[in-house]
């Protein structure tokens, strides 16, 4: 590639990259594999080696294209065929196996297998196979509205062609050529973008204080350590559209000021490196990075900087600290980084998405950005879809969408026939919110009034099945964990909250333990140093808030109705659903259950152990949890247990 | 430096500009309670006991690391911030031992004096506590981190003020501990038992082990001395107990040393009371007969009339002895024979007569000093 040196260079490699991207769509066959981490995770790679086997043996010529999660997660390995001048029609949950199929049907055939066919994504003259569904005719992408994701699944994203096709990169001419840094600062502020890494300060102001701030050399980064568990946003747009991220993060540093910038990544995110050393390495072959970007005065280096694994380096001061090679912890603010960060120089840390939408605001203009979302939460949010829902997986809504059409519509509502029962938001540090908050509007205002918070954008979904004190626990133990002991409230209170959920999910609760996890959870918030210290209580006071009868069963009848916690629940056959199959009879490893074929069962509780093979593999849902109490006494069935 | 004025529990006060809200608070003699922050130390923000309110803030802030601001208006004392400061307090008690009877910091313990200022007298959690042992080999140091708080004031004691940065923070939340070097014992460690982090250390988590049973810190005189081991004059203050020194403390004024002491000064006193010290001068029984070197073994040196016996005599007669024997060697041998090493210890004034001695009187340059090594 050649050293581009000014706008016209750019656009004509942009032209030739189009020109090149319509001949491959026009005349060749592409065979487009999904090779996120999700996608090798699901067996992609197995799939690759079969699309080239079965390439060969069909005697077909193809350009197998690599890209990154398209948010399907559920659906993967996918494997999407698009034939000359033809749509590009994707199917799901691929084998190795079914690949030669598909190409029978699919190549030699002209057949469209339904059974294995998601649905289409119309060509590049918006050519479609009747018959089958678009993308946006799905309801998991029809609610969608991609920005921060615009390239995910679509691109390769370690072609820069493919970017540069997509029009990437013309945001960071616009902003280097045709405005001055506070014309971009003024657009950023207009855009209304708030910070996507949970906190939703608003980024336009954040960079104004940055540049502002007195100090020599300033430092752009890129906050890229994901962890929170069940969050993977960051990872796909890293590893599905890596330039994305680039250009943002220029654009950011030529508003600032900024010679240098960071990404700090998690180290567990290894391809995601990989592929950022592979889009920073065609950067500056390209001239835009490094010295005089685009033939103009601003120059700026990029580095990456792999986190060793600790949660709390996901807060901003934390994470300069653990790049200065100190001790990953916080420090208290002010100063805030933007006055004294990275070696004590003004900096300006954002969330990969944040960038990745500043990218788009620059091509687009503020206007087209405010326009989505609401008001006070303009754009999308990325949320990680994952728990007890149908389609899990990556995807892109705008500010304002309800809960609901993101857990019914694009999720496809709750698995297994079962009853929605609470959505975490916010990740361990956010919290959950019950079946009556379906219609909240998602946006950072109305999460945090409804009793959760926005977050970086995990939701979990959870069921019946999920007590949700230990759910509260879960969240708990991984928070407490991660507390870097800096503090005294963070440190020990996270320990002592622990210690009283624990005691609650084992039976020793009492209801003064319910008063004790205010007591600790408000001083807790109220005296943290840093946000994990004081965000470590919301999901046991939003789980306590709105499902404080399950605590108080808990502690006053020792019930869990979830049938999670031990020994605080037991199970009983339902006499009128049962049909005497003998299912569960042959899955209980203690010969707990007494009956005969088409004879209703009954459980012997002297034998049970609660273990719940019944209840997993009864199909007529007739095993059921209760109360231990409230259990008539088999007296008869001693040492009649086999029969 | 500009001044910046502020209200601080209802009084107007001045303070400089970059002061935090504790620096201002001090600088009036107004008092907000802290465990971590030191006067020598960089503020650390982690014990959050020194909390206050900030009108138009949310959240509390720690008054060591909250820069004042014009017109700023903080409140110390409230029923809020009082309640945060105890609950953190109760925290702290839940994870330290309530031994405060035969603790060696009685008395010299912020803990124990916050503890009881905000009256908390007891766990009020009962949860898990940490059971370290007490055994770090080191010879000077007492480990004991079941008594450690984690206020880091002994990590930026090593880090600022001897430069080492042999103590660290391991592990992480309920986990984290005090460690050294690579999480080994303090001698295995880069430690060079300055004993700074025991000087700032405010509970008895790092104790002298010479001073292990010495005395209470109520029954001590402190005594501000100089140093006696090298030149640089460093100041001590020794805590002396029916006239015996049990420890040694900073002299933060010392204007050469800054509260600063090398291994000697802090821990290299057992010397003075101990039964082998000499505090009258000794010849050989020869000698002070006037006889030659005798040809006879050393070995039984201590016998009474053996040659070799150390007889104590006053000074005079020792000096006198030592000088009849220098002339004597200069006389048969010349002043080259001669040469004189003198030491650190001295005082300039005693170093410059030394050199008197040997060039003027004995008449030789031979002479050396031990800090030229």
């Amino acid at each position: 590639m050649p050293v581009l040196k000014n706008i016209n260079e750019l656009e004509a490699v942009r032209e030739k990259a189009r020109a090149h991207k319509k001949d491959r769509e026009n005349n060749k066959l592409s065979i487009i594999l999904g090779m996120g981490t999700c996608g090798i995770a699901a067996g992609a790679n197995e799939v690759a080696a079969a699309v080239r086997e079965e390439l060969d043996k069909f005697d077909l010529e193809a350009e197998i294209i690599h890209v990154g999660c398209i948010g399907m997660c559920h659906n993967e390995p996918l494997l999407d065929i698009q034939q000359p001048g033809g749509a590009r029609i994707t199917y799901t949950k691929v084998t190795p196996a079914l690949v030669g199929k598909i190409f029978e049907k699919h190549l030699i055939k002209g057949e469209y297998s339904k059974r294995w066919i998601f649905g289409q994504i119309p060509g590049a003259n918006g050519e479609i196979v009747e018959g089958l569904p678009t993308y946006d005719e799905l309801p998991f992408y029809g609610k969608q509205v991609r920005i921060a994701l615009r390239n995910c699944g679509l691109i390769d994203p370690e072609n820069i062609e493919d970017y540069l096709a997509s029009g990437g990169y013309g945001g960071l001419a616009k902003a280097l050529f045709k405005m001055s840094p506070d014309d971009v600062i003024e657009e950023v502020k207009d855009s209304g973008l708030r910070g996507r890494g949970g906190a939703g300060f608003l980024t336009g102001l954040k960079w104004e204080f940055c540049r502002k701030a007195k100090g020599y050399p300033k430092y752009v980064i890129c906050n890229a350590d994901e962890g929170d568990p069940g969050a993977f946003m960051d990872r796909s747009v890293l590893e599905g559209d890596p330039h994305a991220l680039l250009e943002g993060m220029i654009i950011a540093a030529y508003a600032i000021g900024a010679p240098e910038g960071y990404i700090y990544c998690r180290a567990e995110y290894p391809l995601a490196i990989e592929r950022l050393k592979i889009a920073i390495r065609q950067a500056y072959e390209m001239g835009l990075m490094g010295k005089n970007i685009l033939g103009s005065d601003f120059s700026f280096d990029l580095k990456i900087k792999e986190g060793a694994g600790a949660f709390v380096c996901g807060e901003e001061t934390a994470l300069i600290a653990s790049i200065e090679g100190k001790r990953g912890e916080p420090r208290p603010r002010p100063p805030y980084p933007a006055v004294a960060g990275l070696w004590g120089k003004p900096t300006n840390v954002n969330n990969v998405k944040s960038y990745a939408i500043t990218s788009q605001i620059l091509t687009k203009g503020a206007d087209w950005f405010s326009e989505i979302g609401t008001d006070k939460s303009p754009g999308t949010a990325v949320f990680a879809l994952t728990g007890k829902i149908k389609n899990t997986g990556l995807i892109e809504v705008p500010m304002g969408i309800s809960l609901r059409e993101i857990i019914y519509d694009i999720g496809g509502g709750i698995p297994d026939k079962k009853e929605f029962k609470a959505v975490q938001t916010g990740g361990p540090l956010g919290g959950c919110l019950p079946v009556e908050a379906l219609d909240t509007p998602v946006d950072f205002d109305s999460l945090t009034a409804a009793g959760a918070t926005m977050g970086s954008g995990g939701m979990i979904v959870v069921d019946q099945e999920t007590c949700m004190v230990e759910f509260a626990r879960y969240f708990l133990t991984f928070a407490s964990a991660e507390s870097c002991g800096k503090c005294v409230p963070c440190r020990l209170g996270g320990q002592r909250l622990l210690e009283v959920l624990t005691r609650i999910t084992s039976g020793d609760g009492t209801l003064e333990d319910l008063d004790e996890i205010e007591r600790i959870s408000k001083y807790m918030r109220e005296g943290s140093l840093c946000a994990l210290g004081q965000l470590t209580p919301g999901p046991v006071m939003a789980s306590l808030r709105f499902f404080r009868a399950e605590y108080e069963a808990h502690v006053t009848e020792k019930f869990c109705e979830a049938g999670v916690c031990a020994g605080m629940f037991t199970y009983e056959i339902d006499a009128d659903r049962c049909t005497g199959c003998g299912l569960c009879m042959k899955a209980c490893p203690t010969k707990a259950i007494i009956g005969e074929k088409k004879v209703v069962h009954v459980i012997d509780q002297s034998q049970c152990i609660q273990c719940g093979a019944c209840y997993d593999v009864c199909n007529l849902g007739a095993v059921l949890v209760k109360r231990k109490h409230e259990l008539p006494v088999i007296e008869a069935a001693q040492g009649e247990g086999v029969i | 430096m500009g001044k910046v004025n502020l209200i601080i529990d209802g009084k107007e006060i001045q303070a400089e500009q970059g002061d935090t809200i504790l620096q201002a608070a001090r600088r009036h003699n107004h008092y907000i309670p802290i465990l971590c922050d030191h006067p020598a130390l960089p503020p650390e923000g982690a014990c959050r006991i020194c909390l206050v309110e900030i009108e138009g803030q949310r959240a509390l802030h720690p008054s060591c690391t909250y820069p004042v601001t014009e017109g700023m208006v903080v409140e110390t004392n409230t029923e809020r911030v009082r309640a945060a400061r105890k609950f953190n307090l109760e925290l702290l008690i839940s994870d330290h031992p309530l031994d405060c009877m035969t603790c060696e910091a009685t008395g010299n313990c912020l803990l124990q004096d916050l503890a009881y200022e905000y009256e908390v007298k007891e766990d009020v959690f009962h949860g898990t506590r940490h059971h370290f042992s007490v055994n770090d080999p080191n010879p000077f140091i007492q480990v004991d981190r079941n008594k450690c708080i984690l206020c880091r004031r002994c990590v930026r004691a090593c880090r600022e003020i001897n430069g080492v940065e042999a103590i660290s923070v391991f592990y992480r939340g309920f986990n984290a501990y005090i460690g050294f070097g690579a999480d080994s014992s303090m001698d295995n460690s880069p430690c060079e038992f300055c004993g700074s982090c025991v000087e700032v250390c405010p509970t008895g988590a790092l104790w002298p082990k010479l001073s292990l049973g010495q005395g209470r810190s109520w029954e001590v005189e402190k005594v501000q001395t100089t140093c006696p081991y090298c030149g640089v004059g460093c100041q001590l203050v020794l805590e002396v107990k029916d006239n015996k020194i049990i420890k040694v403390d900073s002299a933060w004024e010392g204007p050469s040393n800054h509260g600063w002491t090398c291994v000697k000064g802090r821990f290299g006193y057992d010397f003075i009371q101990h039964a082998d010290r000499l505090d009258k001068p000794r010849v050989r029984k020869y000698l002070l007969d006037g006889k030659q070197k005798p040809a006879a073994s050393k070995r039984d040196h201590e016998k009474e009339g053996n040659p070799w016996q150390w007889v104590e005599v006053d000074w005079e007669v020792a000096l006198g002895i030592t000088a009849e024997k220098m002339n004597q060697t200069r006389d048969t041998y010349g002043a080259d024979s001669m040469g004189f090493l003198t030491s650190a210890k001295c005082l300039n004034e005693e170093n410059y007569l030394m050199n008197k001695l040997t060039r003027q009187v004995i008449g030789t340059n031979s002479i050396d000093h031990c800090a030229r090594l």
